[in-house]
């Protein structure tokens, strides 16, 4: 199966852990990319890396201060659409559960039946 | 080591804006995941995941054929109808069915369910084709109803937050 691009939406850029951690940074306020490199400890290409992306679906905006670039949080286009995936992961996971219990009975019938074969 | 994904979670990702794809690993041949997705007696025992009772499982699996599926919900008694036309099927292996929910005339989506099985587990891939973003959202957004939200995470807490 062909992978999603982590940069198709909002979603699928949140899955990476370390832009999640950025996110979580810049919920706190707007920051320059030094700031995020010292918290996350991390070397400053991959954060830029992981800021383009989250610039991409729009989940961080930036501006230019002076000389700085400051790096700040829009959580509008994940709100919505997470609420909604997590909500609906929930239900499959259950209605999966459901049908775990239903496979077990269908395997230890099929068994049954094989070992009255031999 | 194998691919198939052995969490017991189902995962869902939006690979394009009209479109939900969810996927799970199940440790049982295909050949018996596709009998649950397929004999209304085996249906009835999951689709609901204990939120309601399953009032009408009709299924006429053949191309051409319909199905209708009906729930009565636990909380608040109401009636959840979806039906739809089968448009593929290779037994064992995929069931393709259009799927329109009777809250929202209309809003036609296509079902792909794929299994692949390697070393006797099976790899379920349930692709949900919508018309349009509005309608995929649409979908997606219904799962609120239930009120089983979960537990808020690192990622909602952060959105929470700027509202």
């Amino acid at each position: 199966m062909a992978r999603a691009a982590t940069t198709a939406d909002a979603f699928n850029a949140v899955a990476e852990p370390r832009r999640r951690q950025i996110l979580d940074v810049l919920a706190g306020g707007e920051r320059p990319v030094n700031d995020l490199v010292v918290l996350l400890g991390l070397a400053q290409p991959q954060v830029s890396k992981h800021l383009r992306v989250l610039r991409e679906v729009g989940l961080v905006d930036v501006t230019d201060v002076g000389r700085q670039r400051m790096y700040r949080l829009n959580g509008t286009p994940l709100k919505n659409i997470h609420d909604w995936v997590k909500a609906y992961e929930q239900t499959w996971s259950e209605r999966f559960d459901e049908l775990d219990v239903v496979l077990e009975e269908l395997k230890k019938e099929e068994g049954d039946v094989d070992s009255d074969e031999r | 080591m194998s691919t198939v994904t052995s969490g017991r979670s189902a995962k869902v990702t939006l690979p394009a804006d009209d479109q939900i794809l969810v996927t799970r690993g199940f440790a049982a041949p295909k050949h018996l995941v596709y009998r649950a997705w397929t004999e209304p007696e085996l249906v009835r025992r999951w689709w609901t995941a204990k939120r309601g009772t399953m009032t009408v499982c009709d299924m006429d699996v053949r191309v051409g054929g319909t199905w209708r599926w009906v729930m009565v919900t636990n909380e608040g008694d109401f009636e959840v109808a979806f039906h739809g036309e089968y448009v593929e099927i290779v037994p064992d292996e995929k069931i393709v069915s259009s799927e329109e929910y009777e809250g929202m005339p209309g809003a036609t989506a296509v079902n792909t369910v794929t299994l692949v099985e390697e070393d006797g587990r099976t790899k379920l891939t349930l692709l949900t084709q919508h018309k349009n973003k509005a309608n995929r959202d649409a979908h997606l957004n219904s799962g609120m109803e239930d009120g089983l939200q979960d537990a808020l995470d690192l990622m909602e807490e952060v959105a929470v937050s700027l509202a």
